[in-house]
C-alpha cells in the first residue's frame, strides 16, 4: 500500500480516478459507433426478423471482410495524417495480378496469391516514396494512383474482361468453414488470452508500485469482450442449412482473417515504438522529427502496409466471388473502406484511431448495406443512408476535437 | 569569472556566424556553469536566438571555439548536442499533443522488453511510467496524470512537460527559449520553480527571455547581447534592471567594464 501511494501523481488527484476518467474519454471514442450498430440491429431486426439469424450475421461477416481489411490499412494511413484513395483501385489491380497468374500463366494458387500481395507491398513504397520524398501531397498521388491502377487492372485483364477463379486454394482462402471445434478452440484462446494478458498488465503496475486500473473496469471489459466473442463463435456454429441434409455451419475462414489482421496491426500500432512513431508523425511530425523519429521512412512504410492490406482486401474480394473483373475495386469499395475508417471513430486530422475502428465501421456500413438489401431498398436509398451516417461520423470528430481544444484544463 | 573554482561546463569563444551580408554574431564569448542559470536577454536581433541555435547545433559557426566540459568539440546538428547532453526547449515546445505525457517524455526513445526473444519487442510502458513518475516527482512539476494527453494540460504544464523531458537523459545544458512567454501568472511561478529544480540538480540552464523581472528572479548571471555581440555580463544579485536595460539599449557602453566578470 505503501508503494501505490509513493507514486501517484505529485500534487494531483490518485491515479486511479485519473485513470477511470481518462477511459471514460478514451470510450467516447466507440461509443457512438457501437451505439449506432444497435440502433442498426433493432431497426432492421423490426423491419425484418431474417436479420438477426446465424445465416444472415455470418453473412454480414463475409461480406465485410474484403472491405475491412483495406479499411484497416485506411486506419493506418489516417493514423499519420494522410490519405491514400488510390486503396481501391490497388485493391483490384493486385487481385488481377493474381486471378491472371493462377489462370492464365498456370502458377499454384499460393504463388499467385503471394505475387498480388508483393505487388502491393511495391505499389505502396512506389507511392509513399513518391509522398515523402519529392512533397507531393498524399491526396493527389493517391488519386493519380486510383486511376492509374484502375488503368493498369484493364490492362492485365486484357480482352478477356472477366476471369474466374477455379484454384481451390485461393477461392478457399474465404469460401472455407472452420469446423466447429476449431472454432471454439480459437474463441476459447482469445477469451483466456485477453483475460490473462489484463491479469499480467494488472500485476506488473501493483509490482512496479503503480496504480492500477480498477479491478471493475478490467473485470467488466473482459466480461464484455469475453461474450462478444464467444456469442459470435456460437452464432457461427450454428447450422445454417436446416432444411436440406448438408449442414452449413463453422466460423469462416474470412472472419478470422480480418480479425486476425485487425488484431496484429493493433499489436503493431499500440505495442511498438513503430506504432508509437506512427501516431507521433500524425500528432506532430515536427516534435517526431526533432525527437530523433526518421519521419521519412515511417510514412514510406505505412504507406506501404496501406497498400498491402488494399491489396489482400482485393484478394479476399476475388476469392469470395470466384472471380476478378474489370469493375474490382473501382465502385464503393474505396468510399466505402474509407467511410468505415472513420465511421469507426479515425481521426481524419491523423493521431487519433484504431485499427478496431475498421471492424466497427465495416459493421456499420455492411448492415446498412445487407438490412436494405433484405427490404429491397433501392441503392439509391442506400447510399445516401451511408452517406449521412458518414457526414455525422466526421461531424462528431470535429466537434469533439474542438471541444477538447477547448478544453485547456 | 577567474573567481570561480569550477570550470563551466559549455565555453564558447569568439563565435561569428554570417548570413550573407548580415554580421549576426560578431566574436561572442559565452559560458555557463554546472548548477548556474544564464539570462541571456537582448533587443530584437540582438543575436540571441542565432547564439542558442549555435550553442544547440542548428548553425555552424564561422569562426571560434565550443568547448563543452573543457574539451574542443566540433558540434554539426542537434543530434550531435543533444548526445552530449545539450537540450533546447524552443517556444513550440515540440510535443505531441495526442500523445501522454509518460509517451511524450519517451518519443524516439522509448524503453523496450522483449516479448518474443530476438523477434518482437514491445514499448515497456511500466518501466517507462514507473521512471517518469520518480522523474517529475523529484523536479516537484505538478500533473494530473502521466497517463493524460498533452492536449489536456495547460500551459504551464506542456511547459514543464517539455522542460522535465529536455531535463532528462543525463542533460547537462538545458536551453530554454521564452519559456514563460505565453503563459499566465500562476504558471509562471510553475516554470519558474522547475527552472530552480534543475539549478538545484546541478544542471546548467539558459533562459532566453524578453521578460526581464523573470530573468532577475531565475537568474545567477545576466547576458546582454547587442547588434551580435555580447556587450554585458551582470552578476544578478548586484544589478538592477535599468542597468540591464542600458546595456540592451546601448546607453550603458562606458560602464560595461565594470560589470563584465565581476
Amino acid at each position: 500500500m505503501e508503494t501505490e501511494k509513493d507514486r501517484r501523481a505529485p500534487g494531483g488527484l490518485p491515479l486511479t480516478k485519473r485513470l477511470s476518467q481518462r477511459l471514460a474519454h478514451g470510450d467516447i471514442g466507440s461509443l457512438p459507433v457501437l451505439l449506432g450498430l444497435l440502433l442498426i440491429a433493432v431497426v432492421f431486426q423490426i423491419a425484418n426478423p431474417n436479420f438477426l439469424t446465424p445465416v444472415n450475421l455470418t453473412n454480414l461477416f463475409v461480406q465485410i471482410a474484403s472491405v475491412g481489411t483495406i479499411s484497416v490499412g485506411v486506419v493506418l494511413v489516417l493514423l499519420l495524417g494522410e490519405i491514400d484513395l488510390s486503396v481501391g483501385a490497388i485493391s483490384g489491380f493486385c487481385a488481377a495480378i493474381m486471378a491472371v497468374l493462377s489462370v492464365k500463366a498456370g502458377l499454384p494458387g499460393w504463388a499467385a496469391v503471394l505475387a498480388g500481395l508483393v505487388s502491393g507491398l511495391l505499389i505502396g513504397l512506389f507511392q509513399g516514396w513518391w509522398i515523402t520524398k519529392l512533397h507531393v501531397p498524399s491526396f493527389v498521388v493517391t488519386l493519380a494512383g486510383q486511376l492509374g491502377w484502375q488503368g493498369a487492372l484493364l490492362w492485365v485483364l486484357g480482352s478477356t474482361g472477366t476471369i474466374n477463379l477455379n484454384d481451390h486454394f485461393i477461392v478457399g482462402i474465404v469460401n472455407t468453414r472452420l469446423p466447429v471445434w476449431v472454432g471454439w478452440t480459437i474463441g476459447g484462446a482469445v477469451v483466456v488470452f485477453f483475460a490473462l494478458n489484463n491479469y499480467i498488465e494488472r500485476a506488473r503496475r501493483i509490482a512496479n508500485g503503480l496504480e492500477p486500473k480498477p479491478l471493475s473496469t478490467v473485470a467488466a471489459r473482459t466480461v464484455l469482450i469475453s461474450a462478444i466473442v464467444l456469442i459470435s463463435v456460437a452464432v457461427m456454429s450454428v447450422n445454417r442449412n436446416p432444411q436440406r441434409d448438408v449442414p452449413i455451419m463453422g466460423v469462416p475462414t474470412a472472419v478470422i482473417i480480418l480479425l486476425a489482421l485487425i488484431i496484429l496491426f493493433n499489436f503493431i500500432t499500440v505495442r511498438t515504438q513503430f506504432g508509437r512513431s506512427i501516431f507521433a508523425v500524425g500528432g506532430s511530425a515536427e516534435a517526431a522529427r526533432r525527437a530523433g523519429i526518421n519521419v521519412d521512412r515511417i510514412r514510406i512504410l505505412v504507406f506501404v502496409l496501406g497498400s498491402f492490406l488494399a491489396a489482400a482486401g482485393g484478394i479476399l474480394a476475388g476469392s469470395r466471388l470466384y472471380a476478378v473483373n474489370q469493375s474490382s475495386g473501382s465502385g464503393d469499395v474505396l468510399l466505402n473502406a474509407i467511410a468505415a475508417a472513420v465511421i469507426g471513430g479515425t481521426s481524419l486530422f491523423g493521431g487519433r484511431g484504431s485499427t478496431w475502428a475498421a471492424l466497427l465501421g465495416s459493421l456499420v456500413i455492411g448492415s446498412i448495406a445487407n438490412g436494405m438489401d433484405l427490404l429491397a431498398f433501392a441503392s439509391s436509398v442506400r447510399f445516401m443512408i451511408t452517406g449521412a451516417v458518414l457526414l455525422l461520423a466526421v461531424t462528431l470528430d470535429s466537434y469533439t476535437r474542438a471541444r477538447r481544444e477547448l478544453s485547456g484544463d | 569569472m577567474e573567481q570561480r573554482q569550477r570550470s563551466p561546463v559549455l565555453e564558447l569563444k569568439g563565435i561569428s556566424k554570417r548570413f550573407g551580408a548580415v554580421q549576426a554574431l560578431s566574436e561572442v564569448d559565452f559560458e555557463v556553469f554546472p548548477a548556474e542559470v544564464v539570462g541571456l536577454v537582448g533587443d530584437n536581433g540582438a543575436g540571441k536566438s542565432t547564439l542558442v541555435k549555435v550553442i544547440s547545433g542548428t548553425y555552424r559557426p564561422d569562426a571560434g571555439t565550443y568547448r563543452f566540459e573543457g574539451r574542443e568539440v566540433e558540434i554539426g546538428t542537434p543530434r550531435e548536442a543533444a548526445d552530449l547532453g545539450i537540450q533546447t526547449v524552443y517556444q513550440d515546445l515540440a510535443l505531441c499533443d495526442n500523445l501522454d505525457v509518460v509517451a511524450n517524455l519517451y518519443l524516439g526513445r522509448e524503453a523496450k522488453r522483449s516479448l518474443i526473444p530476438g523477434l518482437v519487442e514491445v514499448i515497456d510502458e511500466i518501466t517507462m511510467e514507473r521512471r517518469s513518475v520518480d522523474f517529475i516527482r523529484e523536479l516537484h512539476v505538478r500533473i494530473p496524470s502521466l497517463r493524460s494527453r498533452i492536449a489536456a494540460l495547460s500551459g504551464g504544464q506542456r511547459q514543464s512537460v517539455a522542460v522535465a523531458r529536455a531535463a532528462m537523459w543525463n542533460s547537462k545544458v538545458v536551453l530554454l527559449d521564452e519559456p514563460t512567454a505565453a503563459l499566465g501568472v500562476e504558471q509562471t511561478l510553475q516554470v519558474k520553480e522547475l527552472i530552480h529544480r534543475l539549478r538545484e540538480k546541478g544542471l546548467a540552464v539558459v533562459v532566453i527571455s524578453h521578460n526581464l523581472a523573470d530573468v532577475f528572479d531565475v537568474s545567477d548571471r545576466i547576458v546582454v547581447m547587442r547588434l551580435g555581440k555580447r556587450v554585458a555580463v551582470f552578476e544578478t544579485h548586484v544589478t538592477n534592471q535599468e542597468q540591464v536595460v542600458a546595456a540592451i539599449t546601448g546607453a550603458l557602453f562606458g560602464k560595461e567594464g565594470n560589470h563584465d566578470g565581476d
